[in-house]
């Protein structure tokens, strides 16, 4: 008689041979293997990724300079070609592609840790301090963000990738701090919760043990949203101007081409690379999200 | 031990929080060390939120909640509260909620241990965990290391019993524990509750089942609309029971070997001689009558 509680009516899987945890990841594994989308999308970015970290190992340091002849097309020396002054397109590439990544990981980074923490303690506090940060998310959310970056970036003397990721961060927090807000605000109210307070835990230490590793997957998601649209609002800034003055990036490649007028002149392999390495990079992205999203909620997965 | 002086707690309901709903109205009681006092009510009536702002979860909207001399609503600060709660733990209603899915279930021992024992050794503080899982009647080998999905409800249930038992806490707020386990176990757990019991704990068991708080407590408390309908000593006030709520309550209570109509008719034949309930001068209070020594009456809800 010392276990009645496990004899009648009970699943007790006191032999089961492996525990739940490992369970769950290699469930998780065996539907992302299986997942196209995911798998497509992951790879593109990896790729890409590859590209931008050892890809400038094997071009000049300096990308910006005039090597070549001018306005040569792809070819076996210049793989994409040469600009108007002669400068080599591929290597440009290759930077800018590392540059949209730095901005991808720290704009959506610097997103991310707003996000996440004022909705995390909106919808976990609740109350006054509920209201007050949603009230500001709201703010920060119908300022056109775009207008506001083109405004202070022109205004700032300096300038390069930490202050547009900055920048790109403190204008694109808001809806991830309204979605971890919604999650948390459910997932606060749960007993194991009111179990953790009652255990003498700290509220930051609920967040982190508790609540976040509940919602991992969507936090995941929620970063790769950010990055996404960080990358996207970085390369369009470029475009318009106030990008980094001296730097190399996917947008600055545009803005060039645009401005020294590749297209009449019938350079596509000036505007091209730029372009397209933007929408693969960004499209993949999104196709890996929804492939995560396949994988981590069990009502969308194709089985 | 615990004392509850004209507790209220107000919400604010509605899309722009206009309304008003008084979960609890004007609730005095106390808990000694070493006695089950049993709070006894329909859902919505106040019940569990009288568990929460004990365990202080919720903040009453007025009232003062006294344990051992402090004002609970006054407790401020981190390190102030989690003494509280070395004195005072809560077990809740649903075992299977009260586990985060993702960590083995004796996590909620090593939480303890993190919060409250930082520096006993691990050999000695598996020793304190085995002693409270005697206590509670588990077998360590069946629940130590396991995914909460692994266990049963009852086996739950008395984790969470054990570890309010790591601490040498006076008073425990058990919070409809029972409703979730299955028949077998249930006898288990209240045993267990007496146990405590004769240890000197002060429990404050929260239930909907009449039967249950006869089984297990002192003193009754049955709560109607947030209010008290009736209070005592829990065999006069379920053997005579004096406020119409109460005397409903227990005529809804199936007997065995009676019929409705038999317990009809007999009611009908000995109508219960009626007691003047107290009348509330306003919408907030609700004063309590003393009928006999012990044991008081609250007003009439309709």
């Amino acid at each position: 008689m010392t276990n009645v509680a496990g004899a009648p009516g009970t699943a007790d899987t006191a032999g089961a041979p492996e525990p739940a945890g490992e369970r769950k990841v290699s469930e998780t594994l065996h539907f992302a293997r299986r997942n196209p989308k995911l798998l497509i999308g992951l790879g593109i970015v990896l790729a890409f990724l590859l590209l931008g970290v050892l890809g400038p190992f094997f071009v000049s340091d300096t990308p910006n300079d005039y090597v070549g002849p001018k306005s040569q097309p792809p070819g076996g020396e210049y793989w994409f070609g040469t600009n108007t002054f002669g400068q080599d397109i591929w290597a440009q590439f290759v930077y800018g592609v590392r540059a949209t990544f730095l901005i991808g990981v720290f704009g959506g980074g610097v997103a991310f840790l707003i996000g996440t923490a004022v909705g995390f303690v909106a919808g976990y506090k609740g109350g006054i301090v509920d209201e007050i940060l949603n009230m500001l998310t709201n703010v920060v959310l119908v300022l056109p963000a775009l207008v506001v970056l083109i405004v202070a970036i022109a205004y700032l003397d300096v300038r390069g990738l930490f202050m547009q990721g900055v920048f790109i961060g403190l204008t694109t927090w808001p809806w991830a701090a309204r979605a971890v807000r919604s999650q948390a605000l459910s997932l606060a109210t749960r007993d194991y919760v009111d179990l953790a307070r009652l255990s003498g835990r700290r509220t930051w230490k609920i967040i982190t043990t508790e609540i976040a590793p509940n919602m991992s997957s969507y936090l995941v998601m929620s970063f790769i949203l950010l990055f996404g649209g960080a990358v996207l609002t970085a390369e369009g800034l470029d475009f318009i101007g106030p990008g980094p003055s001296n730097g190399v990036s996917l947008g600055l490649m545009l803005e060039s081409a645009v401005q020294w007028s590749a297209l009449t002149l019938g350079m596509w392999w000036w505007f091209v690379p730029p372009g397209l390495g933007i929408t693969v990079i960004v499209g993949s992205l999104y196709i890996l999200n929804v492939g995560l999203d396949e994988v981590f909620n069990p009502k969308l997965r194709e089985l | 031990m615990l004392e509850l002086k004209h507790v209220h707690k107000v919400y604010r309901v509605g899309a722009f929080g206009g309304g008003r709903l008084r979960a609890v109205r004007d609730v005095n009681l106390t808990v000694e060390p070493g006695e089950v006092v049993s709070l006894i009510g329909e859902s919505g009536s106040g019940k569990s939120t009288i568990g929460k702002m004990v365990l202080g979860l919720t903040r009453p909207s007025a009232g003062s909640i006294t344990f051992e001399g402090t004002d609970i609503t006054t407790i401020r600060g981190h390190s102030a509260r989690k003494e509280y709660y070395r004195r005072v733990q809560g077990v809740f209603q649903d075992p299977f909620s009260c586990f985060n899915p993702i960590f083995k279930a004796d996590r909620v021992f090593e939480m303890i241990r993190t919060s409250y024992f930082p520096e006993t050794s691990a050999p000695v503080w598996r020793e304190k965990v085995l002693d409270a899982l005697a206590t509670v009647r588990l077998d360590p080998d069946n629940v130590l290391g396991k995914y909460p999905h692994q266990l049963s409800g009852g086996q739950l249930q008395r984790l969470l019993i054990a570890r309010a038992l790591l601490l040498d806490i006076k008073l425990l707020v058990a919070d409809e524990i029972i409703s979730m386990l299955d028949a077998s176990t249930r006898i288990d757990v209240l045993n267990l509750l007496a146990d405590l019991k004769e240890r000197g704990l002060g429990i404050l068991f929260v239930t909907h089942d009449l039967s249950l708080g006869n089984y297990v407590s002192d003193r009754s408390v049955i709560l109607r609309k947030g209010a008290i309908a009736e209070m005592g000593p829990t065999s006069k006030v379920f053997d005579n029971p004096l406020h119409p709520y109460s005397r409903h309550l227990l005529s809804c209570v199936p007997q065995l070997h009676r019929t409705w109509a038999e317990v009809d008719a007999e009611l009908e034949a000995n109508p219960p001689e009626d007691v003047v309930l107290p009348v509330a001068a306003d919408d907030a209070s609700a004063p309590l009558l003393e009928v006999e020594e012990g044991h008081f009456v609250g007003i009439d809800q309709g």
